[in-house]
């Protein structure tokens, strides 16, 4: 096999850990909510900007940095629900998706207001260290792990924990779990609060490979989205894995084409299958 | 015994669940027209009708899963008609609702275990299941099973101990014998006498009008809204048109 090849797919590979950790926030937050944060990924640009701030200008230790950048995302997360969604659960989806979309250009702007639209780095630069013969970034490889982790960090409180139990339930039938006595606005609370620090987990990780800017949600956004659809809304392991092939036609595409093409073969994947199988393709 | 009987039986036992001119509906869709009921400690109690006559809609007025647009809830002489559903389970009454609802997708433990959410349940949680599962053998064998891959008949024993773990004052069943087999029917009967046999007061809503009368101590007719007769079981099985229209004898 070609080694630039073979890069090209561990990359991708790497890659997708990050994207499968932002996938999985957004379907945890879909599956219970029943909402779409379309400003997801500028919540991550919030925590990225927060690791940044208090890295390069104030010298907090980077790891104590990324700790208050996913608490920082945490209770961001937590305003969204309170301030943006729950005023609005009760009307169709439509107004909850406007209104996320809407905090979606706040940010942006607010972003851009505080910090102007310079692309800013923390300066850490991991070397790429070698494998055989191909060169793996460190920094994707610690991105890859970390993200792996804490998804599997996240599988375990569904799986072991009451209250993880408990979102599962909601989940599958939100009308039943008032009658077992839940009042579905504390668990939606508390998603809101993990959804919120996966995505300040996924600004952790994001910050070592990339510049941060206002407009950084535009480049993860979409593609984050297309891979909850093609995993099926709300399918937390149909996303994870979605994540991943997605990730590999970005990272192959671009070894065979161009970066740029790749994407336009992955937006075609995506439209092929909304057309094919809407449902996704891991729905149950 | 024409009319609903909306004051307290006099024999001095306090009323655990009172209805007083209940109404309420979907929009502008009326499903309950003034419904009075009570229900007194230990009584097991039938609410029998056609498709459509509001059932369903009875047992969500009370459980707080559907506001009431007039008249009040009361539980052990306090009103809870304003209270919603989730408040309703600590104020002691366990809605086991129609067409069962587990969560299909968590094993039966875990449904279970969602049962005892009410923090006075989950001080006891460990408990509370090695109870069901004596009471309902069947479940402990399955515990690991995801709910939603068990028969009919099983799954209605899930729905039963789910509710059962918060050791309501008072459980409301909704055609707990609906879509299952006719063994399967028998077993679900035979499953609510041994909760009444625990000492559960029941309020069960059925189609299958000649079981529950041969199961509860008194029984209300309802027809389209409206609660047409109530009495003791005994004077519903006698009762022409009962046996006319429900019975078929």
């Amino acid at each position: 096999m070609d080694i630039f090849l073979l890069e090209a797919v561990v990359d991708g590979l790497l890659l997708g850990g990050v994207l499968a950790l932002l996938a999985l926030g957004l379907n945890l937050i879909f599956g219970v909510i029943d909402v779409v944060w379309i400003c997801y990924v500028e919540l991550v640009m919030c925590g990225m900007y927060t690791i940044y701030w208090l890295y390069a200008s104030f010298g907090v230790p980077f790891l104590l940095a990324c700790l208050a950048g996913i608490v920082v995302v945490a209770v961001l997360g937590l305003l969204v629900h309170k301030l943006i969604i729950e005023p609005v659960l009760s009307y169709a989806p439509i107004n909850q998706l406007l209104a996320t979309g809407g905090l979606l250009f706040f940010l942006q702007s607010f972003a851009t207001l505080l910090f102007g639209t310079d692309f800013r780095n923390v300066g850490i630069h991991l070397a790429p260290f070698e494998l055989g013969e191909i060169n793996v970034s460190k920094a994707r490889l610690l991105a890859f792990g970390v993200a792996l982790a804490g998804a599997g960090g996240l599988y375990l409180f569904l799986k072991r924990t009451y209250l993880g139990t408990a979102i599962r339930a909601i989940a599958e039938d939100r009308e039943v779990m008032g009658l077992m006595g839940v009042s579905p606005r504390s668990i939606y609370f508390i998603t809101s609060g993990i959804g919120g620090g996966l995505a300040g987990l996924a600004a952790c990780l994001l910050v070592l490979q990339y510049d941060v800017h206002p407009f950084i949600g535009n480049s993860f956004g979409p593609i984050t989205f297309m891979i909850c659809v093609l995993g099926g809304l709300g399918n937390m392991i149909g996303g994870f894995a979605a994540a991943f092939i997605m990730s590999q036609i970005i990272a192959v595409g671009g070894y065979y084409f161009s970066i740029e093409f790749s994407y336009v073969l992955a937006f075609l994947l995506f439209i092929v299958m909304i057309f094919v199988r809407p449902q996704g393709i891991f729905s149950r | 015994m024409a009319a609903a009987n909306t004051e307290a039986i006099s024999t001095g036992e306090p009323q655990l669940l009172a209805l007083n001119e209940v109404s309420a509906g979907y929009g502008s869709f009326q499903a309950l027209f003034g419904v009075s009921l009570s229900v007194n400690l230990g009584e097991a109690i039938g609410v029998i009708g056609p498709n459509g006559a509001g059932k369903t809609t009875l047992m969500r007025v009370i459980s707080g899963l559907l506001p009431a647009t007039a008249g009040e809830v009361r539980l052990l002489g306090s009103p809870i008609g304003h209270l919603p559903a989730h408040r309703i389970v600590a104020e002691g009454i366990a809605h086991v609702p129609e067409n069962r609802r587990l969560f299909p997708r968590l094993t039966v433990e875990e449904n279970l275990r969602m049962g005892a959410f009410i923090p006075a349940a989950r001080r006891h949680l460990a408990e509370r299941l090695q109870w069901v599962y004596d009471l309902f053998p069947r479940l402990h064998e399955r515990r690991g099973q995801a709910a939603g891959t068990m028969s009919g008949g099983e799954q209605q024993m899930c729905a039963i101990g789910r509710a059962l773990m918060s050791r309501p004052k008072l459980l409301l069943m909704d055609e707990p014998s609906a879509g299952l087999a006719p063994l399967a029917v028998e077993q679900v009967f035979e499953l609510v006498r041994r909760i009444r046999g625990e000492g559960f007061t029941v309020l069960i809503v059925e189609q299958n009008v000649q079981q529950v009368l041969a199961l509860v101590d008194r029984a209300y007719l309802l027809e389209a809204g409206h609660i047409h007769l109530s009495g003791t079981a005994a004077e519903l099985r006698e009762n022409e048109a009962i046996r006319k229209a429900y019975m078929g004898l």
